[in-house]
C-alpha cells in the first residue's frame, strides 16, 4: 500500500483508527509517544522494585548486629539495588522524557526511525525482565553492580548470579545503543524549519549530548562484557590471574563507560530542570549558551576522569595527579551550570508550582552532591572516603537528590501534555516536602557513618561504634520516603480516576513547540509543520502577535501519512532476548537449541523487518 | 512513485542534506570504533604477556594473511564500482561488481575460518593464554563483521538479481558499502598491529 497512497489524502485516516486501542497496538506501536509512555511505566515500577530491595537493605541495617537478611540475600539485593536504579530506573525514566518530548520540541511528527525505536523499548523490556528472572532461581547477582573482577569469575561465583548480570547488562547495552543512533540522528535531521541547533530547547541539547555519550561509552563495556562472559563460559583468562590476566583492565573498561554512565544518567535531569526553571521564574534560562557548552564540556571531560574510581588500587602519582586535576576541572561547567539557573531564578517573578518546588530541590541537593564529589577528587581525601558510606551518601544526593528530583519534576511539569490531565497540586506539595525532608534524613548521616569508618556493602556492623543511632534514623527515613513515593502514587491513581477537562495546551505558559499542540497530542502531532523563528520560540510569537497568538486546535489529521505499527521490533527483541537465554544455559543440554531458536528468530525478523513497507 | 521517494516525503527532507540512514550508519560506524578500540587494546594490553605457548612467531602465516588483506581491500574498491554502475543504473556492471565484493566477503570468512582451524590444530586455544584469548576475540569480532556484511551486502545482490535495485534506492547500497568499507578499514589496523607488529 506504501507505494499508492501519497497524494489521496484521505486514506491515511481509517489507518489511524484502526490503531488507537487494544493490548495489540501497544505491541505493535511505533509512535514515539506511545513508546515514551511504555518506558514510563516499565521504569516506574522497576523503580518501585529497586525501593523495595533499598526498604530490605534499610531494615538490615537499622540495628547492629541485626539478622533481618543472610549475607547472600543482602549481596544479591545491593547489586541489584543498583543494577536496577541505574539501567532499569534512571536511564528508561529519562528515555521516557526523550521519547515523548524531543520529537515534540523539535517541531517532528516521530522519530527518524519509529520502528527502531520501538525496538529499543522492547530488547529493555525484556532485558529488564531476564534481570529480574534471577530472582525466581534465588540467584540474583551478587557481585556489585560494576562486578569487579576475581568476585565474578566462575571460580568465586559458580551460580547463575553473575551469569544474569553479565548476559542481561549486554541486552540493556543493546537497547541503549539502538536509541542513541535514533535519537542523534533524529535530533540532528528532523528539526522544523528554522530550528537551528543554538535554539534547540535545552532538554533536547541534553538528550543530545546524552545520546553522544551512550554512543561512545557503551561499546566499551560491551567488549569488557564479552570478554566476561568468555571467561565464565568458555574458559579463558582475561581477568584470572593465574593465566596471566589482569583483574585491573576489568576496572579500566568498567569505568571508562562506568563514568560518561554517570552523566547519561544525569544530563537528562540538566536538561529537564533547564525547562523548568525558566517557565516559572517568567524569564529566559540564563546564559543559554554557556548552558550548551557547558553540557558538551562535562561530557568531554567526562571521558578523562574514569580512573578516579580507582585511587585506592595504586596507580602512582602521575596518574593520581592527572585524573584528580581533571576531576577537578569538571566542577568549572557544572558551576557554570548552577549558577546559570540561580541566574535564571533571580529577579524573576516566581511561581511555586510543583513542578518549580522540584526543580529548586534538585538544584539544592544536587550542591551537596557535587561537593561530596569534588571531595573525591583529591586522592588523599578519596582514600578515607572510598567504600564507606560516605560514597553511598554522595551518589545519592546526585542519583537520588538530583536525577530522581529533576524527573518528578518532569512528572509533575509533562503530565498534563502526556496524559491530559493535571496531577493534584496539593498532593504534589505533600510529595515534595516530605520527599525533601525525608530523603535527608536518610542520606545525610551517611556522609558521617562513612567518615567514622562504616563500610558500604556490608551486610551487618557491631555494636557500640557510633554506627548505631545514625543508621536506625537512616532507615527511618527512608521509610519516610517510602511514603512519599506513595504519596505520588495516590496522587497518579487519583488523577486517572477524576474526570477533568482536557487542560489547555499550554497550562504552565512554557515556551517550547510541546505547548503549541492539544494535551494530549494527537498522534501525528502537528497538523501543521511549526515554523521556528527563535529561541524560546513561543514566548517570541507570544510578544510579536499578543492576544492574536493561539495553540494549535484539534484536527482530524487527514493527509497526515503515519508510518505503519509493526510486530517485528518486538518478534526481534524476543529472538535476541532468547539468544542470550541460550547462552545462560549453554552449559546444558537445551541452552545450544535457545541459541540457535534465538538467533534464527532475530534473523528472520530483521528481513522482515527490512522488507515489510515502513509507511 | 517509489517507497524511496515516499519516505524522503514523509520524512521531509534531512536538516543536515545527509541522507537519514547514511547519517544512521555513520552514527553507527563511529560507536564501532570505540568498539574496536577497546578490543585492540585489550590485544596490546596482554601482547607478550602470556605464560604459555604458542606464541605469535611459532603461529602465524603472513602470506595467507597478506593475500586475505589483499582481496579484503580488493571487495572494498569492487563495492565502489558497483555502486557507481548502480547510480548510472547500468545494471549488468553493478552486478558484476557487487557479485565480486560478496566473493571477496566469502573468501575473506573462509580464510578466517581456515586460519582458525589451522592455529587450533597448532595448538593455540581461547583458554590456552592470554595470546589465543585476546586473538580469537579481536579478529573473530572483525570475522563476525565481516560476516554480517556479506550477508548485507549479498541480500542486496540478490535483489539487484530480482531487478530491485534502481538509482532511486542507491542509498541502501551505499549504506551497506559504508559499513563494508569501515570494516575493511579496521582490518587495515588489525593487520599490522596483529601480524606484523611482532
Amino acid at each position: 500500500m506504501a507505494t499508492s497512497v501519497i497524494g489521496q489524502t484521505d486514506i491515511a485516516a481509517p489507518a489511524h483508527a484502526a490503531s488507537k486501542t487494544g493490548l495489540w497496538s501497544w505491541l505493535t506501536t511505533v509512535d514515539h509517544k506511545r513508546i515514551g509512555i511504555l518506558y514510563g511505566a516499565s521504569a516506574f515500577i522497576f523503580f518501585l522494585w529497586g525501593g523495595i530491595e533499598a526498604l530490605l537493605i534499610r531494615i538490615q541495617l537499622a540495628r547492629p548486629e541485626n539478622n533481618f537478611l543472610t549475607p547472600d540475600q543482602y549481596n544479591q539485593l545491593f547489586t541489584m539495588h543498583g543494577t536496577t536504579m541505574i539501567f532499569l530506573a534512571v536511564m528508561p525514566l529519562s528515555a521516557m522524557y526523550f521519547n515523548f518530548f524531543v520529537p515534540l520540541q523539535i517541531g517532528a511528527r516521530d522519530v527518524v526511525f519509529p520502528r527502531l525505536n520501538a525496538f529499543s523499548f522492547w530488547v529493555f523490556l525484556l532485558g529488564g525482565l531476564f534481570l529480574n528472572s534471577s530472582f525466581l532461581m534465588g540467584a540474583a547477582p551478587n557481585g556489585g553492580w560494576f562486578g569487579y573482577a576475581n568476585l565474578s569469575s566462575r571460580q568465586y561465583s559458580p551460580g547463575l548470579n553473575m551469569d544474569f548480570w553479565v548476559l542481561g547488562l549486554q541486552i540493556l547495552g543493546i537497547a541503549s545503543l539502538a536509541a542513541g543512533v535514533n535519537f542523534f540522528v533524529t535530533i540532528l535531521n528532523m528539526r522544523a524549519p528554522g530550528m537551528k541547533l543554538m535554539r534547540m530547547p535545552m532538554f533536547t541539547w541534553a538528550t543530545f549530548i546524552t545520546q553522544l555519550l551512550v554512543l561512545l561509552s557503551f561499546p566499551v563495556i560491551t567488549v569488557a562484557l564479552f570478554m566476561l562472559t568468555f571467561d565464565r563460559f568458555v574458559g579463558t583468562s582475561f581477568f584470572s590471574v593465574a593465566g596471566g590476566g589482569d583483574p585491573m583492565l576489568w576496572q579500566h573498561l568498567f569505568w571508562v563507560f562506568g563514568h560518561p554512565e554517570v552523566y547519561i544518567l544525569i544530563l537528562p535531569s540538566f536538561g529537564i530542570v533547564s525547562e523548568i526553571l525558566p517557565v516559572f521564574s517568567r524569564k529566559p534560562l540564563f546564559g543559554y549558551a554557556a548552558m550548551v557548552f557547558a553540557t558538551a564540556f562535562i561530557a568531554f571531560l567526562g571521558f578523562g576522569v574514569w580512573s578516579h574510581h580507582m585511587f585506592s588500587t595504586g596507580m602512582g602519582p602521575l596518574a593520581d595527579s592527572f585524573f584528580s586535576l581533571a576531576t577537578m576541572l569538571i566542577a568549572i561547567p557544572t558551576g557554570v551550570k548552577i549558577f546559570n539557573w540561580i541566574g535564571t531564578m533571580a529577579g524573576g517573578s516566581l511561581q511555586f508550582k510543583t513542578p518549580m518546588l522540584f526543580a529548586i530541590g534538585f538544584v539544592a541537593m544536587f550542591i551537596f552532591g557535587g561537593l561530596s564529589g569534588v571531595m573525591h577528587s583529591s586522592p588523599p581525601a578519596d582514600l578515607q572516603q572510598t567504600d564507606s558510606y560516605f560514597v553511598v551518601a554522595h551518589f545519592h544526593y546526585v542519583l537520588f537528590g538530583g536525577s530522581i528530583f529533576a524527573l518528578t519534576a518532569g512528572a509533575y511539569y509533562w503530565w498534563p501534555k502526556m496524559f491530559g490531565k493535571m496531577l493534584n497540586e496539593t498532593l504534589g506539595k505533600v510529595h515534595f516536602w516530605l520527599m525533601l525532608l525525608s530523603f535527608n534524613i536518610t542520606f545525610f548521616p551517611m556522609h558521617l557513618v562513612g567518615l567514622n569508618g562504616q563500610p558500604r556493602r556490608t551486610y551487618w556492623y557491631p555494636k557500640g561504634l557510633g554506627f548505631d543511632l545514625l543508621n536506625l534514623i537512616e532507615t527511618i527515613g527512608s521509610l519516610a520516603l517510602a511514603v512519599s513515593i506513595l504519596v505520588f502514587g495516590v496522587n497518579i491513581i487519583k488523577t486517572w480516576l477524576e474526570d477533568q477537562p482536557e487542560p489547555p495546551a499550554d497550562p504552565w505558559g512554557g515556551a517550547t513547540l510541546e505547548w503549541t499542540i492539544p494535551s494530549p497530542p494527537d498522534e501525528w502531532n502537528f497538523a501543521k509543520v511549526p515554523q521556528v523563528i527563535a529561541r524560546d520560540d513561543v514566548w517570541e510569537k507570544k510578544r510579536l502577535e499578543g492576544a492574536a497568538w493561539t495553540p494549535e486546535g484539534r484536527t482530524d489529521g487527514k493527509g497526515i501519512h503515519l508510518p505503519n505499527p509493526s510486530y517485528w521490533p518486538l518478534v526481534c527483541a524476543i529472538g535476541l532476548t532468547l539468544t542470550f537465554v541460550g547462552l545462560m544455559l549453554s552449559r546444558g543440554p537445551v541452552g545450544p537449541w535457545g541459541i540457535v531458536a534465538g538467533m534464527s528468530l532475530t534473523v528472520l525478523s530483521i528481513f522482515k523487518w527490512a522488507f515489510e513497507p515502513a509507511h | 512513485m517509489s517507497a524511496v521517494a515516499i519516505h524522503e516525503v514523509e520524512h521531509d527532507e534531512p536538516v543536515t542534506g545527509i541522507h537519514h540512514r547514511k547519517l544512521a550508519i555513520w552514527t553507527f560506524i563511529g560507536s564501532e570504533c570505540l568498539f574496536f578500540a577497546s578490543l585492540i587494546s585489550v590485544y596490546l594490553v596482554y601482547k607478550g604477556k602470556s605464560l604459555t605457548g604458542p606464541f605469535p612467531k611459532d603461529i602465524f602465516e603472513i602470506p595467507l594473511v597478506t593475500a586475505g588483506t589483499a582481496i579484503l581491500l580488493f571487495s572494498s574498491f569492487f563495492v565502489v564500482l558497483a555502486l557507481d554502475a548502480l547510480r548510472r543504473n547500468d545494471q549488468t556492471k553493478a552486478k558484476i561488481w557487487l557479485g565480486l565484493t560478496v566473493l571477496c566477503g566469502i573468501f575473506f570468512a573462509g580464510m578466517q575460518v581456515y586460519e582458525f582451524q589451522h592455529f587450533v590444530h597448532k595448538g593455540l586455544t581461547m583458554q590456552g593464554n592470554l595470546f589465543g584469548a585476546s586473538f580469537y576475540t579481536l579478529t573473530g569480532f572483525h570475522g563476525t563483521h565481516v560476516a554480517l556484511g556479506t550477508l548485507w551486502l549479498g541480500t542486496i545482490f540478490i535483489q539487484m538479481l530480482r531487478g530491485e535495485m534502481s538509482p532511486k534506492n542507491a542509498i541502501n547500497l551505499e549504506t551497506a558499502a559504508l559499513y563494508w568499507h569501515f570494516v575493511d578499514v579496521v582490518w587495515i589496523v588489525i593487520f599490522p598491529v596483529v601480524y606484523l607488529m611482532n
